[in-house]
């Protein structure tokens, strides 16, 4: 594993992001968008008198933590796309690069995206909510860390079915994340869904993530059974996946599709 | 006359070197050696096996039998000390858009852990004659400066085997003449091996030491260009090429 490889794939993000303005809309504009839409929900669901205690807390902190998570998977297959939309990957695997060192360098990808996109809404919410989700304390450091995983996980799983399948599939890079969704309780609790889902989301780190940000915001406890079950689920599946990954990228240069992706 | 530097080892040695996709047959059988600072023409129609070989030759594609050495080494065991003494440049190929000319060739400096970075960068760009374009987006380059980026990304990294994956191809005949003579030049003073295709015949007879004819991803004729012309009985290598390619493809 090479630091100066990893670091040579990052400089060339680094270089497109810094002149593409459409890039940086994705960071900003839409993350921002979310914000104001949801935070205006939020005060209308306050002023209607609704009987839910904390709805700025529950919906501005859980979409927050739900950008953390589709920032992260997105850094992982949007930077897949971007070589592929450049006729960039012989490049890079005639080079040097393992596919290790690739994987490494689009998750540091993932999480500079997740930095700047939810560093940019703590400060937006704060300032026109007067949300301040550092109010878990340091509750929010292990969910963040557990998302961000959650977030490579579904990334690489969307990276080797786009390379699997070339680019009929790259609408996964955005729409992967929300097949997820209803079952990762993102902004209801888990009791919600029918018995059968309930028994798929306890199988969803982020389903675990969720609930404990909530159990967070309302006892003001660490949930740490759910936060253990969200780290052990994540381990677990990010092994896999990353197998997986090794063994898609296996078959593509076995039937040639490396070197076609993108046509 | 081709370019011929002080030929001795085999540095590439290809041995039964097959590939089947599903129900078809890309690369059948093949075995050839490339000696250290000769040009091997690769040469064939379209679909010969041209593109799919240089691909298994660069890690690309897994040869479905059949070994690759270089240097000695097997390429399916030692890829990261093969792949650091060997580069590549196509015309299939490009390099990111939004980056400058200086920028694509600083990640590929990175990838290959280069030093001096700026150095080679600006003699790289002097030796291409790209000084005028080393700021210019990718994105705004035309089809004969592109060329010379991807070889300049290729030759950066002063590689002691390059394939050239039809460099020159839809390029004007001035563009042309300067990158063979580029390369010419440079392929003399590094004693570089070169794994050359094209589909330019002339360009192939001055390029090349030896050549290499495929056909339905064999290996038809092999020799000079001269030996080949003999052999086929044809007044040109033209003449060969298209008589081998209307036997492949049928009247």
């Amino acid at each position: 594993m090479s630091l100066g490889r990893i670091l040579a794939l990052l400089s060339r993000h680094m270089y497109l992001y810094k002149r593409s303005f459409a890039r940086l809309l994705e960071i900003f504009y839409w993350p921002f968008l979310d914000l104001v839409v949801w935070g205006f929900i939020t005060i209308y669901l306050e002023k209607v008198g609704m009987s839910l205690h904390g709805a700025v807390s529950f919906f501005l902190g859980a979409l927050i933590l739900w950008d953390v998570l589709f920032r992260a998977q997105q850094g992982i297959a949007v930077s897949f796309l971007e070589e592929m939309w450049a006729r960039n990957l012989m490049n890079l695997f005639a080079s040097l690069l393992t596919v290790g060192e690739y994987l490494v360098a689009t998750m540091t990808m993932s999480v500079l995206k997740v930095t700047a996109v939810g560093g940019l809404m703590m400060v937006f919410a704060w300032v026109f909510y007067s949300y301040d989700i550092l109010q878990m304390g340091f509750s929010l450091l292990p969910f963040v860390l557990n998302l961000v995983l959650s977030g490579w996980i579904i990334g690489v799983l969307t990276t080797s079915i786009i390379m699997r399948f070339g680019q009929q599939a790259e609408v996964l890079a955005w729409g992967m994340v929300f097949l997820f969704q209803p079952i990762s309780c993102v902004f209801y609790p888990i009791e919600v869904l029918p018995p059968v889902l309930q028994s798929i989301a306890w199988m969803v780190p982020p389903a675990h993530i969720f609930e404990g940000m909530r159990a967070v915001l309302t006892t003001g406890e660490l949930p740490v059974m759910h936060l253990l079950w969200a780290t052990g689920l994540n381990c677990g599946f990010l092994v896999i996946i990353v197998a997986w990954f090794y063994h898609t990228f296996s078959i593509c240069k076995d039937r040639g599709m490396l070197v076609r992706v993108g046509e | 006359m081709p370019a011929s530097g002080s030929i001795t080892s085999s540095v590439v040695e290809v041995r039964n070197l097959s590939k089947r996709f599903q129900g078809f047959t890309a690369v059948d059988n093949i075995s050839f050696d490339i000696k250290k600072g000769e040009i091997l023409g690769l040469l064939g129609p379209n679909g010969a096996g041209k593109t799919t070989t240089i691909h298994m030759l660069l890690g690309l594609i897994t040869p479905t039998v059949g070994s690759i050495h270089m240097f000695g080494l097997d390429l399916a065991t030692h890829r990261e000390t093969i792949l650091q003494q060997v580069n590549f440049s196509s015309t299939y190929i490009s390099m990111p858009f939004s980056l400058t000319v200086e920028e694509n060739l600083k990640v590929i400096a990175r990838l290959y852990g280069l030093k001096h970075i700026q150095h080679r960068i600006n003699d790289i760009v002097k030796k291409l004659e790209m000084e005028d374009i080393r700021h210019r987006l990718t994105r705004k380059l035309s089809s004969g400066q592109m060329s010379r980026l991807t070889l300049a990304k290729a030759i950066m990294t002063e590689p002691k085997v390059l394939f050239l994956d039809e460099p020159t191809a839809s390029l004007d005949p001035d563009i042309v003449n300067k990158i063979k003579s580029f390369l010419k030049e440079y392929q003399r003073s590094e004693g570089l091996s070169i794994l050359y295709t094209s589909h330019n015949m002339r360009e192939m007879e001055e390029m090349s030491d030896r050549i290499i004819f495929l056909q339905r991803g064999k290996i038809v004729a092999e020799g000079t260009a001269p030996e080949i012309i003999q052999r086929y009985g044809q007044r040109d290598l033209e003449e060969v090429f298209l008589k081998l390619a209307r036997e492949q493809n049928g009247p």
